[in-house]
C-alpha cells in the first residue's frame, strides 16, 4: 500500500513554490508602484517649471503676466508663517508633553487629555481653516493676516509636537533621572537639566516636521481668506500675506485661462519642495548628530 | 585655645546664616516645584481648549443654520443649490462626493497598501527595506496642493486618452491620486502591525513546511488584522478630510450621481468654495458651511474612534 503519491506531492510542492515567487513579484510591484508615481510627479513638475526659475521670479512680486510674475512675496509669507508656528508650537507642544508624561497623575483626567489628542490629530485640517477664521479672523477682529494664519496653524500641527516630544521624554531612560534625584535634586530641576537636554533632538526633530506640515497646508489658508494677488510684501504679525501653496493653488485654478501658469505652479512647487527637502534634511541631520545613545 | 573657641563661634555663625541662606533658597526652589506643575497643567489644558473651540464654533453656527433650514430637508435634500433665487440645502450630493471619492481612493490605497506591507514586513531583505521605506516616507511628505496639481494637470489629461467622456474636472482622477497620497499611511501603519506578530509564530509555521505567502495569509494576516483593519479606518479617515485634491481636480458641480467621470463635489470642497466665494456673514449660505463642516466633523471623528477601538479590542496579545 503506497501512503504518498510521490508525484503527487512534488507537484504540489512546485505549485506551492511557484505562488510564493510568484506573489513576491506582486508583492514588490505594489511596492513600487508608490514611488513609480512619485518618480513621474516630481519629472512632471521639474520639467514644466525647472525653465521659470531665474532671480526674476524668486525675487520679484506678483504679477498677473506670466513673463514678470515673482513669488518673494510668497517665500516671504511662508518664512513669517514660520516665524509664528515655531515658538508657539515649541512652547506650548513640550509644556504639554512635560506635563503629560512627567506630571499628570495616571487617571481619567490623563486618559480625557490623551485620546482627545489622538482625536485632534484626526480632525481634517480644513475645520481648523474654520476654528481659525471664526476665531481669528472674525471674532478677534485679526483679519487674515500672518499672526492669525500661523495661529491657526499652530493649532493644526500641536498635535504632532506634542506626540513626538512625549515620545522624545519617554525615550530619555530612567537611570537618569534617578541619578539626578539621588544627587538630592528636585523634579523640575531634573526636568529642566537632565530630561529636557536628553530629549532635545527628539522634540526638534518632531517640531521640524510638524512644520514642513504647516507650510505645505494649503486648505486652513483658503477658508482664512488669502487673497489671490497681493502685492506689497509682508513685513510683520498684523500685514496680510501669501504663502508658496497658495499661489500654486490659484495658479492651478487659473491654468485653464493662462497656458503659462501652469509652468509658474510647476516652478512654485519646485521651490516649495526644495524648501521641505532643507527642512527635512536639518531633521535628519540633528537626529543623527545628537541622538545620543544611553 | 581662645583662638580655637573664637574660630569656632565665628564657624558656627557662618554655618547658621549658611544653613538659612540654603533654607531661603530651598523655599525658593520649592515655590517653584509646586507652581511649575501647574502652569504645566494650564498649558496642557489648551489643547482641550481647542477641542472645545471647535465643537462650540461648529454646533453654535449649525444650530443658526437649522433655524433656517430645517433638519430633514438637509440631511435627505437631493438637490444643493446655495446660490440659486430659490435656495436648497441638501447635503446628500456632497456625502456622496466625499463617498465615491474615498471608496475610489480606498481601493487603490488598500490593496496597495497591504500588499507594499506584506513586501515589507515578510519579504524584504534589510538592505531593500532600508531603501524602500524612506521613498514611501518621501511619498508621505509631499504637500496635498502638490498632488492636487497633478491630478488636475497630468492624471486627468492622462485619463481622458482612454475615457473620452471624462469631464476636465471629475472625481476619478483626485479619487486615484487620492488613493496614492494615501498608500503610504496604510502601509506603514499595517506594516507596524505585521512586525509586532512575534516571530515564534512565523518560525513555527515556515518549520511545518509553509512557504512564505501561506505563512503571510494564514499567520500574519489573521494575527495582525485588528491593525491593518485600524490603518483602513485611518485611511479612509483621512481620504474623507481630504481638501485640494477634490477642490482643484473635481470641480464644484453638486451632482448627485454615480457616474466617476462626472465632476462631483465633497463636503471638504464645499467648504473650501463657500469660504473663499466670501459668502456674507449672517446669510444662510455663510451658515450652510458650518453645517457641512459638522457633518464632515463628524464622519471623521466616528472613524477615528473606530478606529482605536478596533485595533484595541479586537487585539490579538502575544
Amino acid at each position: 500500500m503506497k501512503y504518498m503519491e510521490s508525484d503527487q506531492v512534488l507537484k504540489k510542492m512546485n505549485r506551492r513554490i511557484l505562488y510564493n515567487n510568484l506573489f513576491k513579484g506582486v508583492f514588490f510591484l505594489a511596492t513600487t508602484v508608490g514611488i513609480i508615481v512619485l518618480a513621474i510627479l516630481l519629472i512632471q513638475v521639474f520639467t514644466e517649471g525647472i525653465g521659470y526659475i531665474n532671480v526674476n521670479f524668486l525675487s520679484g512680486r506678483l504679477s498677473t503676466d506670466p513673463d514678470h510674475a515673482g513669488i518673494m512675496g510668497a517665500i516671504l509669507g511662508t518664512l513669517w508663517l514660520m516665524a509664528v508656528v515655531i515658538p508657539i508650537t515649541m512652547l506650548l507642544g513640550v509644556c504639554t508633553a512635560i506635563y503629560n508624561e512627567l506630571y499628570a497623575k495616571q487617571g481619567k483626567a490623563q486618559s480625557v487629555i490623551q485620546t482627545n489628542i489622538a482625536n485632534l490629530a484626526g480632525v481634517p485640517s480644513i475645520v481648523y481653516g474654520i476654528l481659525g477664521m471664526t476665531i481669528f479672523v472674525r471674532t478677534l477682529g485679526l483679519g487674515s493676516v500672518v499672526l492669525a494664519g500661523g495661529l491657526t496653524m499652530s493649532l493644526l500641527v500641536l498635535p504632532i509636537v506634542i506626540v513626538s516630544s512625549q515620545e522624545a521624554i519617554r525615550a530619555v531612560p530612567q537611570h537618569l533621572s534617578e541619578a539626578s534625584f539621588g544627587l538630592g535634586a528636585t523634579k523640575w530641576q531634573t526636568v529642566k537639566n537632565i530630561i529636557l537636554p536628553a530629549a532635545l533632538p527628539g522634540i526638534l526633530t518632531g517640531t521640524i516636521l510638524a512644520l514642513s506640515r504647516a507650510i505645505g497646508e494649503t486648505a486652513p489658508l483658503v477658508v482664512l481668506g488669502i487673497p489671490a494677488l497681493l502685492i506689497p510684501f509682508p513685513g510683520g504679525l498684523f500685514d496680510r500675506f501669501t504663502v508658496l501653496p497658495m499661489q500654486i493653488y490659484y495658479w492651478t485654478l487659473d491654468a485653464s485661462l493662462v497656458d503659462e501658469y501652469a509652468n509658474l505652479a510647476s516652478a512654485t512647487i519646485i521651490v516649495l519642495l526644495f524648501m521641505l527637502f532643507l527642512l527635512n534634511s536639518t531633521a535628519i541631520i540633528i537626529r543623527n548628530k545628537f541622538q545620543k545613545r544611553y | 585655645m581662645s583662638i580655637n573657641s573664637h574660630t569656632n563661634t565665628q564657624d558656627t555663625v557662618r554655618v547658621k546664616t549658611l544653613i538659612e541662606e540654603s533654607k531661603d533658597s530651598r523655599k525658593l526652589l520649592m515655590l517653584g516645584e509646586k507652581t511649575i506643575p501647574k502652569v504645566l497643567f494650564v498649558v496642557a489644558f489648551l489643547s482641550l481648549l481647542t477641542t472645545v473651540g471647535i465643537v462650540l464654533v461648529l454646533v453654535t453656527e449649525t444650530i443658526e443654520f437649522f433655524e433656517r433650514v430645517s433638519v430633514i430637508e438637509f440631511f435627505t435634500g437631493t438637490v444643493l443649490r446655495p446660490l440659486s433665487q430659490n435656495p436648497e440645502f441638501g447635503v446628500l450630493p456632497l456625502i456622496n462626493g466625499t463617498i465615491i471619492s474615498s471608496l475610489i481612493a480606498m481601493l487603490v490605497a488598500g490593496p496597495i497598501g497591504i500588499m507594499t506591507a506584506v513586501f515589507l514586513s515578510e519579504y524584504a531583505s534589510d538592505r531593500t527595506r532600508r531603501v524602500l521605506k524612506p521613498m514611501l516616507e518621501l511619498l508621505a511628505g509631499i504637500p496635498t496642493i502638490v498632488y492636487g496639481f497633478f491630478a488636475f494637470t497630468f492624471v486627468t489629461p492622462l485619463l481622458r486618452q482612454f475615457i473620452p467622456e471624462l469631464g476636465a474636472t471629475n472625481i476619478l482622477s483626485p479619487g486615484l491620486v487620492m488613493g496614492i497620497m494615501i498608500i503610504p499611511m496604510i502601509a506603514s501603519l499595517s506594516e507596524d502591525a505585521m512586525s509586532a506578530v512575534p516571530n515564534a509564530m512565523r518560525e513555527g509555521a515556515l518549520a511545518l513546511g509553509a512557504t512564505k505567502l501561506e505563512v503571510t495569509f494564514k499567520v500574519i494576516i489573521p494575527a495582525a488584522l485588528s491593525g491593518i483593519i485600524a490603518s483602513f479606518v485611518l485611511g479612509i479617515s483621512r481620504a474623507i478630510g481630504e481638501t485640494m485634491i477634490v477642490t482643484i481636480a473635481s470641480g464644484s458641480s453638486k451632482n448627485f450621481t454615480l457616474d466617476v467621470t462626472e465632476s462631483m463635489q465633497t463636503m471638504t470642497a464645499y467648504v473650501v468654495e463657500v469660504a473663499a466665494g466670501d459668502a456674507p456673514a449672517g446669510s444662510t449660505i455663510y451658515y450652510s458651511l458650518y453645517a457641512v463642516a459638522m457633518t464632515l466633523f463628524l464622519f471623521t471623528l466616528v472613524m477615528n474612534i473606530l478606529a482605536r477601538y478596533v485595533s484595541r479590542r479586537f487585539r490579538e496579545e502575544y
